[in-house]
């Protein structure tokens, strides 16, 4: 199964530490990949927080194809990080890595966040299909304060082979997976954690009902909802739709994925509501063994799972910097000094959510509500 | 020199043009008479034959003939007695001295037709083939990431909806305080939506079926959802419910029809005054699977009094039900006023759909569902249903089957974004082979909702005699054997509705568990797997390509 590592805190630090995490986890997997998530990045990119950073990888081709198209479009380039990277045997080493900050279009600038959002989406869909046949332009992201580096190996040569450990690259949320592949074919767009629009999610489990969830958010007339080269990239969409489209609270998340019974929702208060989601979002029920990590926006991260998962994440640290792992050990190696009577294993019920900053840990509980446990 | 008239038999046929001969074993036959008195069609009739036996007495051969008179049965060669095969004379023979065997080179189909009228028959087909929904198997186990879920312990909830959904987008939904609330200030219209056991009992009227068979039926869904908490529905078929019924709490479990004879109808509206309880929906017939663009005929000879009482009709007359709506001008307009007054009826509280055979032009039926924000689900009917009576032709040669008919349906709504607003009902041939969860599934996979059964319930809650090679078949004679379809008291009686009722409960919970068998290897326990393709797969890739799911041999 695949080993998740989040890690939110209110200083910034280095992604090595997530690799560390998962490598920690490790336990007889293949190794088929590893995402990482930067979000709230310090380091070369703390100055430029309202530039958008497009991350992803080109061929010497692709690279001069999306420089003229970039151009094209007005954006101009501020700032540009590459991996120093070092080779390390079994990893195949592609032309360019990178997470390039732009300047927006001139037209852009005074518009609105949502215009520019739209305008952002738009060039990566659209970078993405330019480079998508030979695989010449590969994008995880197009976003402010973003970065996603992805590669397939195992997560610790990787680390090794993007010179992470002497790396500036900070951030104050990192999310990372060690992917393990078990469903379809390997594929760099299919590596966790997905991102769109400001919301980030990566899974462990096996999501049965990913063909109706497909069917049904292709189906909403939404650009950005193409590619689910993994059964587990809806779960990032279906959070944006519950969210940003739908305008639902981030807890309304668990009770799309994970609905309750007829009768449990009969004690609810907002019944007549939960009723009719789980109704209307139906197609959206995961009905599989999942363990799904999460940032939103402004900075929350929350881990959430289907009653079916057999082994549950677990989420911990100190005020100031938590984990959200998917086994204790990894949860140990990265916040080793915590009361561990306060960790968190989140149940059928339950949604274990951190506020921005790492300042507190709740848990959501869909039958009997909010309960904190640090703040 | 024989008369010409002794020889000319040309008007006869012989026992080899039927489709069954009734093999009779003289040696074991104790004459007791059973078998004349239950034979439905009258095929067998005790008769006298004279004998010439040759004899030897003594000890030196010295023959001797003597003519002797005996009794036999005899078949009749009749067509209008035709011998059905139904084998009622083998289940009440003591000595198991007559059987019928089916005669594959029979030319009954070219003699049938007399007097002018095509044969008609009852409810099955002559296709004993494999349908399609029998070759499709669940490929998608899940087994790596995380283990198959345990159908013996794992919690199931098998469960399905009824009734127009509204899009996540359309809901009146305002926040408060970081909760959402229903915003009651708006004037959206949020349909009633049932949720119900995704199997349902299809439409199989009062009158079609004998009393005994529908209290059966009745019966056994009361109980599957009173004490076994199984949601289990039941359509009432056109011809209205019995007046108690109606004004009972069990109306909840039925979904009452009306079709285009319009029978029974005064007696449901007058009775909606007195409703203790909303029905769990209505259905508005347009078609049936079985025979396309055909209308219904409840012959004179079923509409007894019971019948005449529950449909509002004098007795003994036929009771045709015209292929359309003839007090409506066209068909939108059939569909658009009549779920809209149905559902006006009731307040909106209930849910309204129409029933269509399934077609090439389902899909057009469809796309004028989806834009009416009062139609509830789309019911599609495909070729293998049953029927009460059907002209052979229609039987064997008009529909369309099921399988692709939902997938294209379906995926239609799939392309507009709409698969979860319109449920889809799939029927016609469902468990046609026994394999009723399998089948189920298979559609359920393909894009239904929900799948509606007739011919299945009742072959395994009454012990149907037919087949698909055209065994017995005579559900529309009144004659059948065991009671189902007729509406003679003498055949009835020989069917106890309790004994149905607890066979209808017994087939619900082995189903129920079927399901679980299938689907929880599948990792689904908490929602129908609807439209999840990528679980099926067909052993041909015409099929495969056809229903656009993978292809496995």
């Amino acid at each position: 199964m695949c080993r998740l590592a989040a890690l939110t805190s209110a200083k910034y630090f280095s992604p090595i530490e997530n690799v560390i995490a998962l490598e920690t986890m490790k336990e007889g997997h293949d190794g088929s990949g590893m995402g990482l998530i930067l979000k709230d990045l310090g380091g070369d990119f703390k100055d430029l927080k309202n530039y958008p950073i497009l991350s992803g990888i080109c061929s010497k081709n692709g690279l001069s194809a999306l420089d003229s198209y970039m151009d094209k479009l007005g954006f101009r380039l501020k700032h540009e990080w590459s991996p120093k990277i070092k080779p390390v045997k079994g990893i195949e080493r592609r032309d360019y890595y990178f997470s390039r900050a732009y300047d927006y279009p001139d037209e852009y600038k005074g518009r609105s966040l949502s215009e520019r959002e739209g305008l952002l989406l738009n060039t990566r869909v659209a970078l993405r299909k330019m480079g998508g046949a030979d695989e010449s332009i590969i994008v995880f992201a197009f976003y402010p304060d973003i970065i996603a580096l992805k590669e397939v190996g195992d997560p610790m040569q990787l680390g090794e082979f993007f010179g992470l450990d002497n790396s500036s690259l900070k951030a104050k949320i990192i999310f990372a997976q060690g992917r393990q592949n078990t469903n379809y074919a390997i594929d760099l767009y299919a590596c966790h954690p997905f991102f769109i629009q400001g919301y980030g999610t990566m899974t462990n489990g096996e999501n049965t009902a990913f063909i109706p969830i497909k069917e049904f958010l292709q189906g909403r007339g939404m650009p950005g909802y193409i590619g689910y080269n993994s059964d587990s990239e809806v779960f990032a969409h279906i959070l944006h739709y519950s969210c940003r489209h739908l305008g639902y609270p981030l807890t309304y998340y668990k009770d799309i994925i994970t609905p309750l019974k007829a009768e449990e929702i009969a004690t609810r208060k907002d019944s007549e509501v939960a009723r009719l989601l789980k109704m209307s979002l139906r197609p959206l029920c995961i009905d599989g063994p999942n363990c799904v990590i999460g940032f939103t926006p402004d900075g929350t991260t929350f881990m959430v799972q289907d009653a079916k998962k057999l082994r549950p994440g677990i989420v911990g640290g100190i005020k100031g910097k938590f984990g959200l792992m998917s086994e204790e050990c990894g949860l140990d190696s990265a916040i080793s000094k915590r009361d561990r009577s306060l960790d968190v294993f989140p149940m059928k019920y339950d949604m274990v959510i951190i506020e921005p900053d790492a300042k507190g840990v709740k848990v959501w509980n869909q039958l009997q509500g909010w309960t904190t446990i640090i703040s | 020199m024989e008369p010409a008239s002794r020889l000319d038999n040309n008007h006869k046929l012989t026992l080899k043009d039927f489709p069954y001969v009734v093999r009779w074993r003289d040696d074991r036959c104790t004459r007791c008479g059973r078998c004349t008195a239950v034979c439905p069609m009258l095929s067998i009739e005790p008769s006298v034959v004279v004998k010439r036996s040759v004899h030897s007495d003594g000890p030196i051969p010295n023959p001797k003939s003597a003519r002797q008179t005996v009794t036999v049965i005899k078949q009749s060669t009749d067509v209008d007695r035709y011998c059905t095969g139904c084998a009622t004379c083998s289940l009440v023979c003591p000595n198991e001295a007559i059987e019928p065997e089916f005669n594959p080179q029979h030319k009954f189909a070219f003699h049938k037709n007399r007097g002018g009228h095509p044969y008609r028959r009852g409810g099955r087909r002559n296709d004993p083939l494999v349908s399609t929904l029998d070759r499709l198997k669940f490929t998608r186990i899940s087994m790596l990431t995380d283990p198959a879920l345990d159908a013996g312990r794992h919690e199931f909830r098998i469960r399905t909806y009824l009734g127009r959904i509204l899009p996540p987008e359309q809901l009146p939904i305002k926040m408060v305080n970081g909760n959402l609330r229903l915003d009651k200030k708006t004037d959206t219209f949020i349909p009633p939506v049932r949720e119900i056991y995704p199997i349902m009992i299809g439409s199989m009227s009062i009158g079609a079926l004998s009393p005994n068979m529908w209290e059966g039926l009745a019966m056994g869904i009361t109980y599957l959802n009173e004490v076994e908490g199984m949601p289990v529905v039941m359509c009432s078929g056109e011809g209205g419910m019995p007046a108690r019924l109606l004004r009972s709490r069990f109306l909840k479990y039925f979904i009452p029809q009306i079709a285009s004879g319009y029978f029974g109808w005064d007696e449901i509206v007058r009775a909606l005054p007195h409703m203790i309880e909303d029905p769990c929906a209505i259905e508005i017939k347009y078609g049936q699977g079985a025979k396309p663009g055909d209308g219904g005929l409840l012959m004179a000879h079923k509409v007894l009094k019971l019948i005449s009482e529950i449909r509002g009709v004098p007795m003994g007359v036929d009771l045709p039900s015209p292929p359309t709506h003839q007090t409506k001008y066209s068909i939108e307009e059939a569909v658009a006023k009549m779920i809209q007054s149905m559902s006006m009826a009731w307040g909106f509280r209930v849910p309204v759909y129409p029933k269509i055979s399934a077609t090439q032009t389902s899909k057009a039926v469809l796309n004028n569902l989806v834009r009416n924000p009062f139609a509830a689900a789309l019911s599609l009917d495909g070729e293998d249903g049953g029927t009460g009576a059907a002209y052979d032709v229609s039987m064997n040669s008009m529909g369309h089957p099921i399988a692709s008919n939902l997938r294209e349906c379906y995926l239609d709504l799939v392309k507009q974004g709409k698969q979860n607003e319109i449920p889809l009902i799939a029927s016609g041939g469902v468990g046609k082979k026994g394999n009723l969860a399998a089948n189920a599934a298979a559609l359920f996979m393909l894009g239904a909702s929900a799948v509606s059964i007739g011919k299945y319930i009742m072959q395994a809650a009454a012990e149907c005699l037919g087949d698909e090679q055209n065994r017995c078949n005579v559900c529309n004679l009144g004659r059948c054997p065991r009671g189902i379809t007729t509406q003679d008291p003498k055949l009835y009686r020989r069917l106890d509705p309790d004994k149905v009722a607890e066979r209808v409960v017994e087939v619900f919970k082995s189903i129920d568990i079927e399901l679980k068998k299938i689907l929880a290897p599948m990792g689904r326990s908490t929602e129908l797997p609807i439209g999840m393709s990528d679980g099926l797969s067909a052993d041909d890739p015409a099929i495969a390509e056809r229903l656009k799911i993978n292809y496995a041999c």
